[in-house]
């Protein structure tokens, strides 16, 4: 893992969204350190989805609120930060639906992973078998994206933001309605790529989960910040409980 | 240079002819502003109303109000049946739904256009009544009183829809499932019924509202055309689902038509509808009073 | 793909030799007057396609390139007296301006917002053409044909070979737009905009690609239709048929795939034409209203999708 002395990969500051009279995110701030693992957790409507689609740039929000690698990226349109380096999946799986599993992730790396490595068409198309291959979904590279199982899109959906090629993945509720040994198998990805020096944020409301995988939790509940230090702590602090008990 | 009379006259006829567009534009605040359907023919239903308002006064002199209400029930019924056919070929369907949507009724719409044309010919039809024909002096103003009778009724047409959708059960049914079918559905309430009764509403009003077009002035089959613009532009502006909104996007629509035909003349007039709903779908996309954010 | 590639211009150049022929041999005027309303559908329906089909924004606002299209080629006519490939060539650069223009005003609205945004430019476009004197204001204007050029024995016959040059142009564009990068994260973004962008494609700017590339040859079919009229009026030139014709065709044919625009032109195309001989005008926008609400209800991917339905009943998932 990288080392804590490094400048933070990821700066939210006073973070505040609102929607007509709704405050879905009140000033939030964290620092995420490169190659850290962050649990994201929180009740429904605690704002989590919110956060993750205004750093993802689905969001407007003001300026200097986000910074990522010393950039300000709050006036980066979505595919901008993606080429930054930021990479997400969607509570719900968003296929491209006309399309195969392999053209699919073909789409990320033809427009979000330039660089060398990826200068022919071929250099791309063996860059997406191995993904697939590490994902398990090499058999269905040229099965039409509609026809797969939920735990394949979530794992297609990991899968296309992989293809990016991102310095930070924000993976959210993956794992939502999995049966366990899928769950495993999720995780088990997840974790391998936090081996590679990925920096990933996980929504879940699987404590398990966020326990086993993360070095720090952040744990939301009506837009604010409420506790955010190593797991046992968070899921011991009062506060935590009580939102998620709804007293 | 105009005068200030003149442009009196044409805010107070504006005011008279915008509460008449009002009255043929909640039906589509209904249909496409709370149920989402893109409803292009809805000017379409509005004309081949007037043409049954045309066929009863004509045949059997009745009164063109009078057979506004004769055809409401018909009309309501005609839209339950529409709005069914609908459900179950698009929205059932999902996705690419609004562009199979629009060009459905699109083609609607024409079919529609060309059976008046071969049951009525492409002729200019009016029709005849007491009040049409005459002026009344307001002030120093001449005021067609057929205008007068339109404001009038249209106004109580919109007030009625509007209290009806906030006040009554079945009205604050179909705001809810505009807003929220899933917790609807969660609430054992039939979200796709709601939605149809609302529809056959929406289609039942345009009896009243197919009689002032009539009353206003004479109509062809290609009129609906002309006022896809007009009632898409009043709807959007107003804010989709808010039929006080409409009231009010209506008259400032009317106003702003009216003084353009003063000034610039009728071959302006066409695009000022156009032009505002360009403005406000630029501007302020959620209209004056809407309901999203 | 190189052997696909080699097929499909030995195709387009035996069609431009196919045509040349007919208007060396066939001397009867009829063929080419219908022919000319085809091939310039085929153009409309192709270039539409190229927005509405890959990237799936209904652009209702074919009337008013074509319109343009129409009203620059008098403009021109009547201001310098330009020669017919001058003004196509300004009514390709007019039509890509505003295609620019419409795809900055409105392609920042979703879905039917953006489609009634594109039908009320149009309107404001007619009206200030109408409004224009120079070019006959609402009256219409007349336009004298000039001498063809040696090779043909009259202007229609060429206005015809014109077309069908358009049409190959169209094709060809279209074809490589779908085969490329473009096409491929115009699919993206049809399917699904928002994860297209997350994907790091540049939504907007292939949006605007799409609406320039499609409004220049939109803009560039109606040029040669102020000659082949020799007369021009804006509510005829405006006319909403056309967004709605061009419409069914694409729907008709099938938007997933260059041919699918092509051949629906064809087919509603030589269908309108025998049905306004035979019988009349109005009939016409019957059958348009008929075959629109047909094909949307029983094939909404079209003849294409129909063909693939039967033929490609062979298993594995190809949608």
């Amino acid at each position: 893992m990288a080392a804590d002395a490094q400048a933070p990969l990821l700066r939210i500051s006073g973070l505040t969204k609102r929607f007509g009279g709704f405050t879905a995110l009140d000033n939030v701030s964290v620092d995420i350190r490169p190659g850290e693992r962050l649990g994201l957790i929180g009740p429904n409507g605690s704002g989590k989805t919110t956060l993750i689609n205004c750093i993802s740039g689905a969001f407007r929000t003001e300026a200097k609120t986000i910074v990522f690698r010393d950039e300000d990226i709050t006036r980066l349109t979505p595919h901008l930060r993606t080429r930054r380096g930021i990479a997400r999946s969607f509570q719900i799986p968003r296929p491209f639906r006309s399309m195969t599993v392999a053209e699919n992730l073909m789409v990320a790396l033809d427009f979000a992973a330039a660089n060398e490595a990826h200068a022919t068409a071929a250099q791309r198309r063996d860059t997406m078998m191995s993904i697939l291959t590490r994902m398990g979904l090499a058999s269905k590279a040229d099965v039409s994206a509609i026809r797969l199982s939920q735990v394949e899109l979530r794992k297609m959906e990991l899968a296309r933001a992989m293809a990016t090629h991102p310095k930070l993945l924000i993976s959210d509720e993956a794992m939502a309605g999995l049966s366990s040994s899928e769950v495993d198998e999720v995780l088990d990805l997840l974790m391998s790529l936090a081996d590679q020096n990925i920096t990933i944020i996980m929504i879940e409301h699987i404590m398990q989960a966020v326990m086993r995988f993360s070095d720090r939790v952040m744990c939301l509940d009506a837009g604010k910040v409420i506790a955010i230090g190593a797991p046992n702590e968070v899921m011991a602090n009062q506060r935590v409980q009580e939102a998620y008990l709804g007293t | 240079m105009f005068s200030m009379d003149l442009l009196l006259n044409a805010v107070v006829t504006g005011v008279l002819v915008g509460c008449f567009y009002a009255a043929v534009s909640v039906g589509l605040s209904v249909s496409f502003g709370l149920l989402d359907v893109p409803h292009v023919a809805h000017p379409a239903f509005l004309v081949l109303a007037s043409y049954g308002v045309f066929f009863l006064n004509d045949s059997y002199d009745i009164d063109p109000l009078l057979a506004g209400l004769m055809i409401t029930p018909l009309l309501f019924v005609f839209g339950l049946v529409a709005y069914r056919v609908y459900y179950e070929t698009f929205e059932k369907r999902g996705s690419d739904a609004g562009v199979r949507g629009i060009a459905f009724l699109f083609g609607i719409a024409f079919i529609i256009e060309v059976l008046i044309i071969l049951q009525f010919g492409v002729d200019q039809r009016s029709v005849s009544a007491s009040y049409i024909g005459k002026a009344w002096r307001i002030a120093d103003m001449r005021i067609p009183v057929r205008l007068l009778v339109a404001f009038a009724v249209a106004s109580g047409l919109t007030i009625l829809l509007s209290l009806y959708l906030s006040k009554t059960f079945m009205g604050r049914a179909i705001r809810a499932v505009a807003q929220d079918q899933e917790a609807l559905r969660l609430m054992g309430a039939n979200p796709v019924k709601i939605k149809q009764w609302a529809f056959g509403i929406a289609t039942a009003v345009l009896g009243i509202a197919g009689a002032l077009l009539i009353i206003v002035s004479p109509v062809e089959p290609t009129l609906d055309r002309a006022y896809i613009g007009r009632t898409f532009c009043v709807v959007v502006m107003a804010g989709l689902g808010s039929i006080t909104g409409t009231l009010i996007a209506a008259i400032i629509l009317g106003v702003a038509e009216s003084i353009v035909l003063s000034t610039l003349g009728a071959s302006w007039a066409p695009a000022i509808s156009f032009a505002m709903l360009l403005g406000v779908l630029a501007i302020r996309p959620q209209g004056l009073f809407g309901r999203r954010s | 793909m190189k052997r696909n590639s080699a097929a499909f211009w030995i195709a387009m150049a035996l069609f431009l030799a196919a045509m040349f022929l007919m208007t060396q041999v066939v001397s009867n005027e009829y063929p080419f007057f219908a022919g000319y309303v085809i091939l310039q559908f085929i153009v409309l329906a192709v270039s539409w396609s190229i927005l509405g089909g890959y990237a799936g924004y209904v652009n209702f606002g074919t009337n008013a390139f074509f319109g343009v299209g129409i009203y620059t080629a008098v403009f021109l006519t009547k201001a310098t007296g330009a020669s017919l490939a001058v003004q196509i060539a300004v009514a390709a650069s007019v039509g890509a301006l505003l295609g620019l223009g419409v795809g900055l005003l409105t392609l920042r609205m979703q879905g039917i917002f953006f489609s009634i945004a594109t039908i009320a430019l149009s309107i404001v476009i007619e009206t200030s053409v109408t409004n224009w004197r120079y070019v006959g204001g609402a009256a219409g204007i007349q336009l004298q044909r000039p001498p063809a050029l040696d090779m043909f024995h009259s202007y229609l016959q060429m206005l015809f070979f014109v077309q069908a040059m358009l049409a190959v142009l169209a094709i060809a564009t279209s074809r490589y737009i779908q085969r490329s990068w473009i096409g491929h994260g115009l699919q993206a973004l049809r399917d699904d905009e928002l994860a297209a962008e997350c994907t790091g494609v540049p939504t907007l700017r292939l949006k605007l690609l799409a609406c320039v590339v499609s409004g220049a040859l939109m803009c560039a079919a109606g040029a040669p239709g102020a000659m082949y009229l020799q007369y021009a009026d804006p509510s005829s030139a405006f006319n909403l048929n056309y967004s709605v014709t061009v419409l069914a065709m694409a729907l008709i044919g099938g938007t997933a795939h260059w041919i699918g625009p092509v051949v629906g032109a064809i087919v509603l195309g030589v269908t309108q034409q025998l049905l306004a001989v035979t019988i009349s005008s109005e009939v016409n926008v019957l059958v348009l209203g008929v075959m629109l609400v047909l094909f949307v209800v029983a094939a909404p991917e079209g003849i294409l999708g129909l063909v693939r339905r039967v033929s490609g009943n062979r298993g594995e998932g190809r949608g």
